[in-house]
């Protein structure tokens, strides 16, 4: 490997020096070369890599499908493919064409790239330990079956997807079968289905990303030990959309993240052993839906604030808890000044239960007819579950 | 014509419940943006008071008034004017004096503290809301000799509209269930214009909780411009059918 280094030589590719394509630079080079591609619009066809060499754009040449293949394929480990330009790659029904896909490899590193008008954008199969940050991914999908993901991993480990920005494919950042990875500060917005997507996908981790305007927001399904960390979830609306949903969810942290102006902004349906806390719910239609099938789910220390509905349920089972959380809308006393409310506060009013089975009524919604309802329900519950309630509300928000 | 008008607002002024009324709205309208930590707690009570408290006073004050103003009213009609003008003035002056209190009471407030697109919306709604009931009330007092049975009525008429409508279309959605019945709702509403001013400012304070699938429905009709327009016509034309219909009846009243 030393050897190889010191060895190593950098071969520039461009309109005024001796070597004209990019294919014919991969030809002359061997493991650990430099290939520096100058500034200009170069039509490749397919360029396939199959040796451990770096391939540097200056100023971002620009490569082209043509809307007729993929454009790179990696296919040696330790690849480091950095800024260019990608565009008009293949879109087809039948396979998978990507703007940059990393075939079974290892220590790949993409970065600083453009990918414009791509179907895939970067798409890695059994790929380990690679890195794919800085990128920028813009597609112009119109429908979800003629499109396809942005950052997409199948069978991955140890994947690194770091301050990319995604917009306008089917879903953002896609995860299947992908291992002890993280996603950290990524913005995905505007995506057709959901702006991360991830199954089957335990040990992994996502911080401090933004999620805007999605068509269904964010969806995390058949998972375990999932930390979600800092995020921002913000005006994902629509029947159906979320800003987060856990389907399927076992063992995993929901922290500090906000909830902005969503239809709703976490719906659990299966969920189990989940902790929330210091999260922040603000102005969403629900704060949270709560199906029946969610159990041992820990909700404390979070803020809820000018939600229409705080906690909408479909059940009379109740076996998840709420703690100490800061909810707007109560309307209790605290005595004896230690902070905390000294009557039980449920988040679960009437008119959420007479909603979720005859969605029509919203046309009555905040009439005073409702109102009398609510009000009548706080002091004799009936329809809303017994147990849904938080025994000890905070009297003020906590600072988040 | 605006003579009389000006005698009758100079009247109500004398009056000085539509001052009080004016001073109470005022009141509670910055207590309630003052006492609230968050701006939309306050928009909610806020818009509890629109849609209970205008009505009712907006009704019961231009009934009694008309009442009130019968010897008045026969006095005119021996001069040479015409009924349509006397009547027509009544209720210019009645529906001037209401608006103005509830804008110098509300709408100052609101003007102040909530200048967004869901107080702009209050605002709207609260004026036309004034007039609309004025225009009731007026109908129920041409329409009934007696004192006591036209304010009977327009009490009535209040609970109707803010309680046993919402009441009727509760229990129409349950028996009906199973069958689609937004589109049916978005007509229904049509005909209380409570309900109408209810949901469009629904549209601007709850949208995200609106997106869900029957909310999409409504959101569709009312929230595009289409939809906003309609449903202001809608609100016009609950002043103008009451309002002509009194003046029919008046016209042919035998005084």
């Amino acid at each position: 490997m030393l050897a190889n280094n010191l060895f190593a030589k950098t071969i520039r590719v461009g309109q005024r020096q001796a070597i004209k394509t990019i294919q014919q630079g991969l030809l002359l080079a061997v493991n650990g070369d430099t290939v520096m591609v100058e500034p200009g619009h170069y039509h490749e066809k397919n360029i396939l890599i199959n040796k451990s060499l770096s391939l540097i754009g200056i100023n971002h040449p620009v490569l082209d499908g043509e809307h007729k293949y993929e454009i790179i394929s990696i296919k040696a480990n330790g690849v480091l493919i950095d800024g260019f330009k990608i565009v008009h790659s293949a879109v087809s029904s039948i396979e998978d064409f990507a703007g940059i896909k990393i075939y079974s490899c290892r220590n790949v590193v993409i970065r600083n790239n453009i990918l414009e008008d791509t179907f895939f954008g970067i798409y890695t199969q059994y790929g380990v330990n690679c890195t794919i940050e800085k990128n920028t991914l813009i597609s112009f999908s119109k429908e979800e079956q003629q499109s396809g993901n942005g950052i997409h991993c199948w069978k991955a480990d140890s994947m690194r997807i770091i301050t990319n920005n995604i917009t306008g494919h089917r879903d953002g950042i896609y995860f299947e079968f992908v291992t002890n990875s993280i996603i950290w500060r990524n913005i995905s917005e505007k995506n057709l289905r959901y702006g991360l997507h991830f199954m089957f996908s335990n040990h992994d981790s996502y911080i401090s990303n933004v999620f805007e305007n999605n068509g269904a927001g964010v969806a995390v399904m058949f998972s375990n030990h999932v930390k979600m960390i800092h995020n921002y979830f913000k005006e994902n609306w629509g029947d159906g959309a979320y800003g987060l949903l856990l389907k399927e969810i076992s063992d995993s942290y929901i922290e500090s993240n906000r909830f902005v102006k969503n239809t709703a902004g976490i719906f659990m349906e299966g969920a189990s052993r989940i902790q929330l806390e210091k999260n922040v719910f603000e102005a969403n239609g629900w704060a949270m839906k709560i199906q029946a099938s969610c159990m041992e789910v820990k909700i404390s220390n979070n803020n809820f604030m000018a939600n229409t509905f705080d906690v909408g349920t479909n059940g009379n089972l109740v076996l998840n808890t709420f703690n100490n959380n800061y909810w707007d809308k109560y309307e209790g006393y605290d005595i004896n000044r230690d902070k905390l409310g000294d009557i039980p506060y449920r988040p679960v009013s009437l008119y959420a239960m007479i909603i979720e089975q005859n969605p029509p009524a919203m046309i009555l919604f905040r009439s005073l007819m409702t109102s009398l309802f609510d009000k009548t329900e706080k002091i004799l519950p009936s329809l809303t579950p017994e147990n849904l309630k938080d025994e000890h509300p905070l009297m003020k928000p906590l600072p988040l | 014509m605006k003579k009389i008008i000006k005698y009758v607002i100079i009247d109500i002024l004398r009056n000085k419940i539509v001052l009080a009324y004016t001073a109470l709205l005022l009141l509670i309208s910055i207590t309630i943006f003052n006492l609230e930590d968050n701006a939309a707690k306050g928009l909610l009570s806020l818009l509890n008071i629109i849609l209970i408290i205008v009505p009712l006073v907006s009704m019961l004050f231009s009934a009694i008034y008309v009442y009130n103003s019968a010897e008045f009213v026969e006095l005119l009609v021996s001069q040479p004017l015409k009924r349509r003008t006397i009547w027509l003035s009544l209720f210019l002056g009645l529906a001037a004096s209401m608006a103005l209190a509830f804008f110098i009471g509300a709408g100052v407030p609101i003007l102040l503290f909530e200048a967004t697109a869901t107080g702009f919306m209050m605002l709207a709604t609260g004026l036309l809301l004034s007039v609309i009931f004025v225009a009731l009330a007026m109908l129920a007092a041409a329409m009934a000799r007696d004192k006591a049975k036209g304010i009977g009525v327009v009490i009535l008429l209040w609970l109707f509209f803010s309680i046993i409508f919402d009441g009727l279309i509760l229990f129409i959605l349950f028996q009906f269930a199973d069958y689609p019945l937004e589109k049916i709702m978005v007509a229904a509403v049509a005909l209380n214009p409570i309900d109408l001013s209810r949901i469009l400012i629904l549209l601007k304070m709850d949208v995200s909780a609106l997106m869900s699938y029957t909310g999409a429905v409504f959101k569709d009709f009312f929230g595009t411009q289409t939809g906003l327009v309609l449903s202001f016509c809608v609100l016009i034309t609950w002043i103008i059918v009451p309002g002509w219909l009194s003046l029919r009846r008046f016209n042919k009243k035998d005084l």
